[in-house]
């Protein structure tokens, strides 16, 4: 089957058509015959690589309730996703190759995105002692990243064996930055507005110290460490003067901490409670510039769907985080292109070359050339509309943009030139 | 006055006032009378929603309530339908569905009066969330030291204690801060949150550096669970370096006055002597307490509903 | 039996500019004042026991009700002290807390209650306000002192009667009887809250 998407303008420049057959880019360039193949008109329309997302929690096995595979595929095809790493707290574990082989398949039925599980670094997301990482590396999951995310490897001995290991595996270590006895009962960003909410803080240095640990720590053994969901303006400047140094130190963002701030706190509305917390304007900034100047590789949903129960609470017995996958690229258009601090080959590095690469996905990531695997996206990026959590398709609705207004939509999406979405709408 | 009164902060100089000089012409309506009870709340329904044990606000609430002739429940998180798992929000709908007009809630969480206002109808009334707010203490303080020194611009007000976790101690700040007393706090700095540089207030670390220019001073419940935790090395340091004893009250300016919210620590934060002086207001803050929220009770409910 | 009468006709002044003649001046509030006061000693001295040596003023508590009635009352027992050398106990209550209304109006300031040290029980006790008209007020202030005390008896007194009652309560004391419309509003300013003295009738219920 092909297909000929007409007139879109690849990483926002001059319109062109692309002719996609067997799931490859057969042509681009102007004027190209139909040839029976099915029309996406897509006048107006910026064509991007398939967004990859380096960090969702899909919450299948386990809170079923709150996400599944599949709705959390469709939410990610919405969002112009065509890969997605699947966290590794769910219950149980994604610590052994049985559970990583589930969701990997899981998500292959789905067939939305590609489905990637991210490994447990330690058995039981516990700290204590290494997961069997080797065999879920050579499962048919594939296995990469591996992460206790939600937790912090906090004990620097194990850290420095996961970062070790990992080596043998071309894998990677995505550090949950959070030294666990500086945020006991922590609630939200330590500052004047933790002061005078009465909720415990959750100081910035909690990240940055095991970050520049870390990162000493991958510079020394020579392993590749990545650092989940940046969060302060100290904690670029640590990855800044670790990247200069040479360490293999990659780093992502969420798309909430380029746009909130802990002014969001103030309602003590718990759709605004994260892990880490949101921050200071001034961490906004600075992380908003890390990210345009390279020294953030790359932005991650932390995509983390919760179950209503779960967030109509008091603050403190809220669960910490948000909904991002189906508007992450709104928000960086916001933040990033419309403030010409990205143009849209930036958003393309970072939203899809970088992050394959850091999760070695051979499949994503790649130029829109002639060639190349036909997984990409059309976005407009003059429409503007309101966030109703109602009409998202993940199955939660803890997201933080209800009632915002946000540029961009994402018009259609193809996986291997199959359409994922088109007219805004999933296909299945 | 808003539907709800959730925390000091946002109440500005003409509604604080408001309370306060309601308070004031209540006081003065019961005085000397044999029936303390007015009609005013008949009919209304103030629910006490206390998931924390605190039996001298609730009874100062419940007494208001009734002083009012409002109908009260109390009811207790402990052996009821919370403690087996139901939520605050079901638990307010239940609440409000059998017709209560108010809910005066104490919290363990902060800013669950906030989130309880966003759920009900009716009007929320905190009585104290977690380490955020006891408003109704702050104007009951404000009360008192107004009666005792006659005004409150102006007044010099050194907090003592454990700011870091007193919701007292931030209620206090914004009400007395928004009425033109000049708040000085005093804690060692553990005891004090990052951020207080915000607040408008002076910081000192050094008491007796601060009680000869004292008009109140106001003393803070410090947990001797706390030096447990490294906020300080022991209570006997605590009491030593923080504590009111005879010797510091004997620095104060001659018409300064002592505070303190309750219950005490006899011999951790304040000594015996100072409690018992004829400085400390310990006596009349538990009975204004009840004209205070007497006034509150009123200007919530007393009204035209929204 | 009343003992209120009707003033004459008030005597031709210059219209305000812009405005209707007041119903009552300074000056004719002065003499309905000082009626009022004359009324108050007869009927005590006519009610106590013959020879006491205060005319039966001892017994007598003027209570003012907020906002207007206060000053009233202490107008009233400043002319009676100099029309019989006798002081007379003066007290306010405030009845925001016992009106039947509340909810249906925005909520009220509070004003002052102040009860002479003497206190009401058993003595002759004349609540005094400045216009009667639905009688809900005259209640709650029945219903506060109740709550104040037992007084021997209680009388009425009002500088303006504009009728409309809805309640069977009647004035002892009336400066000046106004038949009104329910559309319009009786607006007493005394010079103690509002600077000068002088009642006018105005078109429109009250704001």
């Amino acid at each position: 089957m092909s297909l000929l998407i007409t007139n879109a303008r690849p990483y926002g420049e001059d319109a062109v058509d692309i002719r996609i057959e067997d799931g490859r880019i057969a042509a681009i360039g102007p004027g190209l015959e139909a040839d029976g193949a099915q029309v996406v008109d897509a006048a107006g329309l910026v064509a991007l690589p398939g967004l990859v997302d380096l960090h969702t929690h899909l919450r299948e096995p386990g809170r079923e309730d709150a996400e599944t595979v599949e709705t959390g595929s469709r939410a990610a095809a919405l969002g112009g996703f065509t890969a997605v790493h699947a966290m590794a707290n769910t219950d149980p574990v994604a610590d052994t190759a049985g559970v990583v082989e589930q969701v990997w398949r899981l998500g292959q039925e789905a067939g939305l995105v590609d489905v990637v599980p991210v490994g447990a670094v330690t058995v039981g997301l516990r700290g204590e002692r290494l997961a069997e990482l080797g065999a879920m590396a050579d499962s048919a999951a594939r296995v990469r990243v591996f992460s206790d995310d939600g937790h912090c490897v906090a004990d620097p001995a194990l850290m420095r064996r996961a970062l070790e290991y990992v080596k043998a595996l071309d894998g990677v270590v995505a550090q949950h930055a959070e030294e666990p006895r500086l945020t006991v009962g922590a609630q939200m960003n330590e500052g004047d507005r933790s002061a005078r909410l009465g909720l415990v803080g959750w100081p910035a240095a909690a990240e940055e110290a095991v970050i520049a640990r870390d990162v000493l720590l991958a510079g020394h053994v020579g392993a590749r460490l990545h650092v989940c969901h940046v969060s302060t303006a100290g904690s670029v400047d640590i990855l800044r003067w670790a990247k200069s140094r040479g360490v293999q130190v990659t780093a992502e963002v969420t798309p909430h901490h380029l746009l909130l701030t802990d002014e969001c706190a103030e309602t003590y509305d718990p759709v605004f409670k994260v892990n880490p917390p949101l921050r200071s304007d001034a961490d906004v900034q600075a992380l908003r510039a890390g990210l345009a100047d390279g020294t953030i590789d790359a932005v991650a949903t932390d995509h983390a769907p919760h179950a209503v129960e779960d967030k109509e609470s008091e603050w403190a017995s809220a669960r910490p985080g948000m909904l991002g996958l189906e508007q992450a690229l709104s928000i960086v258009v916001q933040t990033m292109v419309e403030p010409g601090l990205l143009d849209w080959r930036g958003v393309a590095d970072r939203m899809s070359v970088r992050p394959a690469a850091i999760g070695r996905l051979d499949g994503h990531g790649r130029p829109l050339a002639v060639g190349e695997p036909a997984s990409l996206l059309l976005l407009d990026p003059t429409h503007r509309a309101t966030v109703d959590p109602a009409a998202l398709a993940s199955r939660s609705r803890n997201s933080p943009y209800a009632g915002r207004e946000l540029p961009g939509r994402v018009v259609a999406t193809f996986l291997r030139g199959t359409a994922t979405v088109l007219d805004g709408k999933a296909q299945k | 006055m808003k539907r709800h009164l959730l925390e000091a902060a946002d109440l500005d100089r003409a509604d604080a006032t408001l309370v306060l000089d309601t308070a004031g012409q209540i006081e003065s309506a019961l005085a000397g009378r044999e029936v303390k009870k007015l009609p005013t709340l008949r009919g209304r329904t103030v629910v006490n929603l206390f998931y924390e044990d605190s039996t001298r606000t609730r009874i100062s609430f419940e007494l208001a309530a009734k002083r009012l002739s409002a109908d009260v429940i109390n009811f207790s998180a402990k052996g009821s339908s919370v403690s087996k798992g139901e939520s605050l929000k079901d638990t307010a709908l239940t609440l409000e569905a059998m017709g209560s007009d108010a809910i005066v809630i104490r919290h363990q969480a902060s800013g669950a009066p906030h989130r309880l206002a966003q759920w009900v109808k009716g009007s929320v009334v905190n009585a104290g969330d977690g380490t955020h707010e006891h408003p109704t203490q702050a104007l009951l303080d404000a009360y008192t030291i107004r009666q005792r020194l006659g005004r409150l611009d102006g007044v010099r007000v050194v907090l003592v204690g454990d700011v870091l976790h007193s919701r007292v101690a931030r209620s206090n700040v914004w009400l007395l801060s928004t009425l033109g007393a000049q708040v000085t706090l005093v804690a060692p700095p553990t005891l004090l949150p990052v951020g207080v540089g915000s607040w408008p207030v002076q910081v000192s670390y050094d008491l007796d550096a601060v009680l000869s220019k004292a008009d109140v001073v106001m003393m803070l419940r410090v947990q001797a669970e706390r030096m447990n935790a490294s906020f300080f090395p022991s209570a006997r340091e605590y009491s030593r370096r923080y504590g009111l004893d005879a010797r510091r009250m004997a620095v104060l300016p001659d018409d300064a006055i002592v505070m303190h919210p309750g219950p005490m620590n006899r011999g951790m934060e304040i000594a015996a002597e100072v409690a018992d002086s004829a400085r400390s207001t310990i006596v009349d803050q538990v009975g204004n307490g009840v004209s205070v929220r007497m006034a509150v009770l009123y200007l919530l409910l007393g009204g035209a509903p929204e | 039996m009343t003992m209120s009468s009707e003033l004459p006709a008030p005597p031709p002044t210059e219209p305000a500019a812009g405005g209707p003649p007041p119903l009552l001046s300074a000056d004719d509030v002065a003499r309905v004042v000082d009626r009022i006061a004359h009324q108050l000693i007869e009927r005590a001295a006519s009610a106590s026991p013959a020879g006491a040596s205060d005319g039966g003023l001892a017994d007598l508590v003027l209570v003012g009700i907020p906002t207007r009635g206060a000053p009233l009352a202490r107008r009233l027992a400043a002319r009676i002290e100099a029309f019989s050398g006798t002081a007379v106990d003066v007290g306010t209550v405030d009845i925001t807390l016992y009106r039947d209304d509340l909810r249906l109006r925005g909520v009220r300031a509070l004003e002052d209650t102040r009860l002479p040290g003497a206190g009401v029980d058993g003595r002759l006790v004349v609540l005094v306000d400045d216009v009667l008209f639905s009688g809900r007020s005259v209640r709650a202030a029945l219903d506060a002192l109740r709550d104040l005390g037992r007084p021997r008896a209680v009388q009425l007194a009002v500088l303006v009667d504009r009728g409309h009652r809805e309640l069977p309560i009647r004035a002892d004391y009336v400066g000046k009887n106004v038949p009104t419309s329910r559309t319009q509003s009786v607006k007493v300013h005394l010079a103690e809250v509002d600077g000068l003295d002088e009642v006018l009738l105005t078109e429109g219920a009250d704001a």
